[in-house]
C-alpha cells in the first residue's frame, strides 16, 4: 500500500503507483484517514460544544476551576504524543494500530460521560479523551505521509485537514439539533457521539491498510534514541527549530478572538461564532494551499502562512476599523492554518526516514505545541502587565524575528532522506 | 477481506449504530411528555396569579422545579408554609429574584441552531417592562432593595474549541432609565490598596445595598477570589476581603453571607457557607456542613435560604445566620427564591 519514497521518485522518474497519469490520484488511505478524522471530529466537537451547558445547566456545577487543568493536560498530551509516535514506529510500523488505540480510547470516553456526574471524574474522562487524541496524531500523520507520493504530500495533508475541519464544523450543529429535539438531551448527545466515534474507529479498522510486513524493515532501528537522534540531522533540526521559533510567536486562538472582540466591540452573543470564521477559511483553503505547497515549495507556503498571521496581527493593531475587519482577520487567520498545519507535516516528512516517520513528526509537532503553549503563557503575562496592544506588538516583533530566522535557515525542500 | 465485504460490515455497523443513536434521541424527547406528568409526592401546584408587589402577606416566590405541567414556572407559597401548595404563574425562568415590586427573570430563548439567553425585568404583575440580551448561560440574579437596579451573572465560553475555559460576565441595569452597564470589567479595580490591572479579572454574584449606589460582588483574578465593594457613581470596585464567592448582603447592610472555599475539601464540593461581619471582618461558619454552590438569600434578619441539589433539580434549605442551630429543608424541587411582603 505504501508508496515507496525512493530516490528515483525524487529525481523525477515516474513513480510506480501513478504511472500513466499526469496528476497522482489521491491515495485511498488519505481519503480513508480523512473520513476517520471527519467522523471523529463530529463526535468530539458534539461533546465539546455542549459541555459548558451540561456542566452548568445539566449538573449545576461551577465550571470556573476547569481552565486551570488545561495547562496540565497540555503538557501531558505532549508526552503522550511522543510516546504514540515512538510506539507506532516500533516493530516495523504499527501506525494503524497505535492510531486505532487512540481513536478507540477517545470513543470509550463518551459513554463514561453518561455515568460520571461530578467535576473530578469528568476532568479525568476529558484527560483520557485527550490522551487518545495525543496518541493518534503522530501515527495518523505518518500514515498520510507514507501513503502519498512525496511531491503530492502537501495536497494529501491539505485534503485530510479540510475533511478534519469539516467534521469540527458539523459536530456542534449536530449537538444543538439533538438538544433541540429533546428535553435535557445531554445523554442523547453523548450516546450519539459514542455511536459516531465507533463508526470512525470501524472506518479506520476496515479501510486503512496496516503497515506491518508491507515494507522491508529498514536498517535504522526505531529506538527512542534514534528518534531524538533525528534532531542531529540538519534538515529535521532546521524544520524543528523554525517550527519552534515561529510557534513562540503564535498567539493562541482565544487571544486572537478576544482581541478582535475588544477592537470591534463584537457583541458577546456573536463571540462564539468567531472560531467558526477561522475554521471555515481553513476548510476552504486547505486543499488549494497544500497543492500550492507541492508546486512552489512547502517552506515558501509555510512562511507565507506566517505572513498572513503577521498581517492579521497588524490589522488588529492598526487604526482601520471597517466593517470588513473581522472577516479579513478571520480569513487571514484561517489562511495561516491552511498554509501551515498540514504543510509543516509535509515539509517535515521529507527529512525523516520512513522507519522513524511517526516519531519524527511527533518531535516536530510536540516542539511546536509546547512553543505555542509557552507563547500563550508569555502573552497572557504581557497582557496583564502592559495591556493587550503592547502584548500584541510584542508578538509581532517575535513573529518578525522568527520569520527572519526561518528565512535564513530555510530547510531545503523536498529532499528525501533514504534510509 | 474483500472491499465488498468490508463495505457490508461497515453498512451493517452503521445501521446498528444509527438505530442506537435514534433510540437515544427518541428516549430523550419522550421526556417532554413524562415531564408533564406529576412525579412522586411533590407539592400540589395549581395555576393562579402571582404578585411581586411589596406589602401583602409574607410569601416566597421562586422557580418551581417539580415535574408536572408547571415545571420551571415562577410560583408562590406563603412564607409561613414554604413546603405547602404552590400557585404557578405561567412565566418560565432559569433564574429569578425580586424586591419592591421589581423582578428579574433570566430565560433561555430557543434558536434555530443554538440557545440564546435574555433577562426580563418584570413589574409587580409579572409583565415585561424591559428586555436585555444575556451573553451566556445565566447563573446569578439580584434586584436592589429599592427595586431600581437589577444584576445578573452569565458564564461566557471563551473559545468554543477550547471548551473548558470559562469566564463570567456580571451586568447591572438601571430599571428606571434602561441604562445597562455591559460589564463590571470596565470599572476601576483597587486591590490591596493599589490600582489593579489584569486581563483575567472576572466578576460574579452582585448584591446591592439600600442606597442604589453601593454593591458587593466577587472578583476573581490569578486563581483567587475577593469580596469587592463597588460604587456605581465613581465606577470603582475596592477589594475588602479574600476568599469570598457569591456574596449576599443582609437587609441591615452590615453582614455578608457567602460561600467560602475551604482548604482540604474535595475539588468538586469545595464550599461552605459563612457570614462576614463588615464592621469587625469576623467570619462565622454556619451550621450547614454540605458544600453550597448558591448565592444565599436572607429570608429574614437571622435566616438564610439556599439551594442544594435535590431529586428534581434542587431543594431549598434554611439555616440560622449566626452559626447556631441546624440546617432544615423547607421546600423540595425549588430554586431562586425571593422573599416578599
Amino acid at each position: 500500500m505504501y508508496v515507496a519514497d525512493s530516490r528515483a521518485s525524487v529525481d523525477g522518474a515516474v513513480r510506480p503507483a501513478v504511472a500513466g497519469r499526469r496528476r497522482a490520484a489521491l491515495a485511498p488511505t488519505v481519503l480513508a484517514l480523512g473520513s476517520v478524522s471527519l467522523i471523529t471530529d463530529v463526535s468530539s466537537e458534539m461533546v465539546t460544544a455542549v459541555l459548558p451547558l451540561y456542566l452548568v445547566g445539566g449538573l449545576g456545577l461551577s465550571p470556573l476551576g476547569f481552565g486551570l487543568l488545561d495547562g496540565i493536560y497540555n503538557g501531558f498530551s505532549a508526552v503522550v504524543r511522543l510516546a504514540g509516535g515512538h510506539l507506532a514506529d516500533r516493530g516495523g510500523g504499527r501506525h494503524k494500530w497505535v492510531a486505532g488505540a487512540g481513536y478507540g480510547l477517545s470513543a470509550l470516553c463518551k459513554p463514561l460521560l453518561l455515568v460520571v456526574h461530578t467535576l473530578t471524574p469528568i476532568g479525568l474522562v476529558l484527560a483520557l479523551d485527550r490522551t487518545g487524541k495525543g496518541l493518534r496524531t503522530a501515527p495518523r500523520d505518518a500514515l498520510i505521509s507514507l501513503s502519498s507520493a512525496p511531491e503530492a504530500r502537501g495536497r494529501a495533508f491539505g485534503v485530510h485537514r479540510a475533511m478534519d475541519t469539516a467534521g469540527a464544523l458539523m459536530g456542534p450543529l449536530a449537538a444543538f439539533l439533538i438538544l433541540r429535539a429533546t428535553v435535557d438531551g445531554y445523554d442523547a448527545v453523548f450516546t450519539v457521539s459514542f455511536c459516531v466515534a465507533v463508526l470512525g474507529v470501524l472506518v479506520l479498522v476496515l479501510f486503512v491498510p496496516g503497515g506491518k510486513g508491507d515494507r522491508q524493515l529498514p536498517s535504522e532501528r526505531p529506538t527512542l534514541a534514534a528518534a531524538l537522534g533525528l534532531l542531529r540531522g540538519r534538515e529535521v533540526r532546521r524544520v524543528a527549530v523554525c517550527a519552534l521559533l515561529l510557534g513562540l510567536a503564535t498567539v493562541s486562538d482565544s487571544f486572537v478572538f478576544l482581541l478582535l472582540q475588544r477592537r470591534l466591540g463584537v457583541p458577546d452573543r456573536w463571540f462564539a461564532l468567531l472560531p467558526l470564521g477561522t475554521a471555515a477559511a481553513f476548510l476552504l483553503l486547505a486543499v488549494a494551499l497544500g497543492r500550492l505547497a507541492d508546486r512552489v515549495g512547502r517552506w515558501n507556503v509555510f512562511l507565507g502562512g506566517h505572513a498572513a498571521l503577521l498581517a492579521a496581527y497588524l490589522l488588529l493593531l492598526g487604526p482601520w476599523r471597517g466593517t470588513a475587519l473581522p472577516y479579513v482577520v478571520l480569513a487571514l487567520h484561517g489562511c495561516f492554518y491552511a498554509a501551515t498545519d498540514g504543510v509543516l507535516m509535509a515539509a517535515a516528512s521529507a527529512g525523516v526516514p520512513e522507519a522513524l516517520r511517526s516519531s519524527g513528526l511527533a518531535v516536530v509537532q510536540t516542539g511546536q505545541a509546547l512553543a505555542r503553549f509557552a507563547c500563550s503563557l508569555l502573552f497572557g503575562a504581557a497582557w496583564t502587565v502592559w495591556g493587550d496592544r503592547a502584548a500584541l506588538a510584542g508578538a509581532v516583533g517575535a513573529l518578525v524575528v522568527g520569520a527572519a530566522f526561518a528565512l535564513v535557515l530555510r530547510p531545503r525542500d523536498g529532499r528525501e532522506v533514504v534510509s | 477481506m474483500t472491499v465488498r465485504r468490508r463495505v457490508l460490515v461497515l453498512a451493517a455497523a452503521f445501521v446498528v449504530l444509527a438505530a442506537a443513536g435514534v433510540f437515544s434521541v427518541l428516549h430523550a424527547s419522550a421526556r417532554a411528555e413524562r415531564r408533564d406528568h406529576v412525579q412522586g409526592v411533590g407539592p400540589r401546584v395549581s395555576a393562579g396569579a402571582v404578585s411581586l408587589a411589596g406589602g401583602g402577606p409574607a410569601r416566597m416566590v421562586f422557580r418551581n422545579m417539580a415535574w408536572g405541567p408547571h415545571r420551571d414556572e415562577l410560583s408562590s407559597v406563603p412564607a409561613s408554609d414554604p413546603g405547602g401548595p404552590r400557585t404557578a404563574s405561567g412565566v418560565k425562568c432559569l433564574r429569578f429574584y425580586a424586591a419592591s415590586g421589581t423582578g428579574v427573570c433570566l430565560q433561555a430563548v430557543r434558536g434555530a441552531v443554538s440557545d440564546t439567553y435574555r433577562a426580563l425585568v418584570l413589574d409587580s404583575r409579572l409583565r415585561t417592562v424591559r428586555r436585555y440580551d444575556v451573553p451566556g448561560i445565566p447563573s446569578r440574579a439580584r434586584v436592589s432593595p429599592s427595586g431600581h437596579l437589577v444584576a445578573w451573572t452569565a458564564f461566557v465560553g471563551g473559545d468554543s474549541y477550547a471548551g473548558t475555559d470559562f469566564s463570567t460576565r456580571a451586568e447591572i441595569a438601571d430599571v428606571r432609565t434602561g441604562e445597562l452597564i455591559a460589564s463590571l470589567e470596565s470599572f476601576r479595580v483597587v486591590l490591596g490598596g493599589k490600582p489593579y490591572h489584569a486581563a483575567d479579572v472576572n466578576f460574579w454574584g452582585v448584591t446591592f445595598a439600600g442606597d442604589d449606589r453601593t454593591f458587593y460582588a466577587t472578583l476573581a483574578t490569578k486563581g483567587r477570589t475577593h469580596l469587592v465593594r463597588g460604587d456605581l457613581r465613581t465606577r470603582t470596585v475596592t477589594a475588602v476581603h479574600d476568599n469570598v464567592e457569591c456574596p449576599s448582603l443582609s437587609p441591615d447592610g452590615l453582614r455578608v453571607a457567602y460561600k467560602k472555599r475551604v482548604a482540604g475539601l474535595p475539588a468538586d464540593a469545595p464550599w461552605r457557607l459563612y457570614v462576614l461581619d463588615l464592621r469587625t471582618m469576623r467570619e462565622t461558619p454556619l451550621a450547614e456542613t454540605r458544600s453550597v454552590d448558591d448565592q444565599a438569600v436572607w429570608a429574614a434578619a437571622d435566616t438564610l435560604v439556599y439551594a442544594l441539589p435535590g431529586d428534581f433539580g434542587a431543594d431549598l434549605h434554611r439555616v440560622p445566620a449566626d452559626g447556631s442551630g441546624r440546617p432544615e429543608r423547607i421546600a423540595a424541587s425549588a430554586v431562586s427564591p425571593a422573599f416578599l411582603g
